[in-house]
């Protein structure tokens, strides 16, 4: 069985319609996943013995005719969501030993479609980074060309789902985490409106931005996804009070006369000629849709990445501070006092990215420079968030290029944080201000994915994806494959 | 803004991570380097403006007040470093 190039969709008409089991596939995936992952590295953990378990009870659930889209379906989810009984790393040393004893809402609302876990995905420490290369278990490779990165935080969802290991990922975006490995490895990543999606049982990284998202082959596939684990949770106070639409209906192909605004603001000095020509090219596509194309202005887009990196670590330096070695964790060996052992877990549980973001975090929040940092970053946060408002008003969508580049180099971009940070440049807005965005797979650039970007106002996933979709489908370069 | 090695020890300090000297000399240059971008955000004017500190509405969830099962003790501990008997152990906190 060929799962390589097979989508979500088509694997789970393969069950419906009995031509193959979910133990048969489960099977071929875990044979793929023995194969590719000395190569891509994708995989922090793989359930084989709880797969072959949900694998048996969803055939017995297709037998009885209750099988759902995902029933059946073998997927990855990352390191960061816990999963009762499996270990949930957050490819960190801190928590290399974690056993959650409870499942994220998103697992459960899986396990109750009948989803099959194979295993969990590779990340950067904490989901702390933009190349995956900060993870304290192992780096993955770019399934496109093994000497590159696959984007991050979430490169381990991103490469397992371009190589074939799984036939769709979970993600959390904080910044872009979700769409910039997306476009990466060539693939569709959804980040969900702030609070669509429950972050119960994800571990925190900055709470005011992290959203969880499907990391998929297709934007078809991304809705089904959606539509499993989108809705309002009591277990988290964030979460809103609406009643997720099937988003599988918005799909239907056709923009005509949809008003998509192009911000000059994201086609800036610095982005690879290979990219723009990609992102260029889709806007020409979207209008041969019908699309109607105009020119939108975001002023306050230069501030983003300094309102992202004060808001980010200020949280994380509050969300962090519970890994003191005494409750679960890592736990320094050798100190004599309680604020001795504190200090010597963090300095030993904690890799250096993680460290830096505490330290810039604690800093902007301390007393007296705490107006001057956090404050003046939570007020430009508001501008950002009014003037997409005010762009939406004109636009249903707007259209710009996912990441400045295609996949880079391993190491090329470790010893200068700011330059790594410039990564998130496109994609750090839509977690300031909460909108959806959704990155989708527009051509290639020296044989490397270009990842095309659509944003939509709060909760407009269907305008989103439905726009995703038309593209998607008129360009076709979501049918291309890694080659590994 | 340049942020000097003692003021590093200070923040690690205030943080409670623990750094080598090698790491605080490493970790001033790129602080530095970085409140450097921040200052950009000095030219916005932000006259008026509320401070947003999330992007949904935040409200209390509240349920009934009601006993419901929790997490076992067993459970609880089973992710501690060290525990005796019903309690988690750690180090001496007055020396």
């Amino acid at each position: 069985m060929n799962v390589v190039g097979m989508t979500l969709e088509e694997a789970g008409a393969l069950l419906r319609t009995k031509q193959a089991t979910s133990v048969e596939l489960t099977l071929a995936v875990l044979d793929r996943i023995n194969a590719v992952e000395p190569k891509t590295r994708a995989y922090v953990t793989v359930t084989e013995d709880l797969a072959m378990q949900q694998a048996r009870k969803a055939d017995e659930r297709i037998a009885k005719g209750q099988a759902g889209p995902l029933t059946g379906v073998p997927m990855q989810l990352k390191d960061n969501i816990s999963t009762k009984g499996v270990r949930t790393t957050c490819s960190s040393k801190m928590l290399s030993n974690f056993v959650p004893v409870y499942d994220a809402t998103v697992a459960r609302k899986l396990y109750d479609a009948g989803a099959v876990l194979v295993g969990k995905g590779n990340m950067d420490e904490f989901a702390m980074g933009s190349s995956t290369e900060n993870s304290a278990v192992q780096k993955t490779h770019n399934p496109w060309a093994l000497d590159r990165v696959p984007g991050g935080s979430s490169g381990g969802p991103a490469a397992a789902v371009a190589a074939g290991e799984g036939f769709y990922s979970l993600g959390s975006d904080t910044g872009g985490s979700i769409r910039q490995p997306a476009a990466l490895c060539g693939i569709v990543g959804l980040k969900p409106t702030y609070g669509l999606v429950s972050r119960y049982g994800l571990v925190a990284f900055a709470s005011s931005l992290d959203q969880i998202g499907p990391m998929t082959k297709t934007v078809k596939d991304n809705a089904l996804v959606l539509n499993a684990i989108a809705g309002n949770d009591p277990s988290d106070s964030t979460s809103l009070k609406v009643t997720p639409p099937d988003y599988t209906k918005a799909l239907t192909g056709d923009i005509k006369g949809l008003r998509i605004g192009v911000p000059k603001e994201y086609f800036v000095e610095g982005m690879q000629p290979g990219v723009e020509k990609c992102v260029r090219d889709a806007i020409k596509m979207l209008e041969k849709l019908g699309a109607k194309l105009g020119e939108a202005s975001l002023p306050s887009t230069p501030y983003a990445m300094a309102v992202y990196y004060i808001i980010a670590p200020s949280e994380a330096s509050a969300n962090l501070a519970r890994y003191d070695g005494v409750k679960y964790g890592y736990s320094a060996k050798n100190a004599s006092t309680m604020w001795e052992a504190m200090e010597r877990t963090k300095q030993e549980g904690f890799g250096p990215e993680v460290k830096r973001r505490i330290m810039i975090g604690t800093y902007a929040l301390s007393a007296g420079y705490y107006d001057a940092y956090y404050l003046k970053a939570q007020k430009v946060r508001t501008l950002i968030r009014r003037e997409f408002e005010e762009v939406f008003k004109k636009f249903d969508v707007l259209v710009t290029p996912t990441s400045p580049s295609v996949a880079f180099k391993m190491g090329e971009k470790t010893a200068d944080p700011v330059q790594m940070y410039l990564n998130d440049v496109f994609t750090i807005p839509a977690n300031i201000a909460g909108i959806p965005g959704v990155s989708v797979q527009a051509g290639l650039s020296d044989g490397l994915p270009v990842g095309v970007q659509f944003l939509a106002s709060h909760l407009q996933e269907e305008t989103l994806l439905k726009v995703a979709h038309a593209y998607e489908q008129a360009a076709g370069w979501h049918k291309l494959r890694a080659k590994v | 803004m340049k942020l000097t090695k003692e003021e590093v020890r200070h923040i690690s300090k205030l943080a409670r991570v623990g750094m080598t000297d090698d790491e605080l000399e490493l970790m001033s240059g790129q602080l530095s380097n970085i409140l450097e971008h921040f200052d950009v955000l000095q030219k916005a004017n932000t006259e008026g403006v509320d401070a947003t500190g999330h992007s949904a509405d935040v409200n209390t969830v509240m349920r009934r007040d009601e006993p419901r099962p929790s997490l076992s003790r067993d459970e609880v501990f089973a992710n501690a470093p060290q525990h005796e008997g019903e309690f988690v152990r750690i180090k001496a906190v007055l020396e």
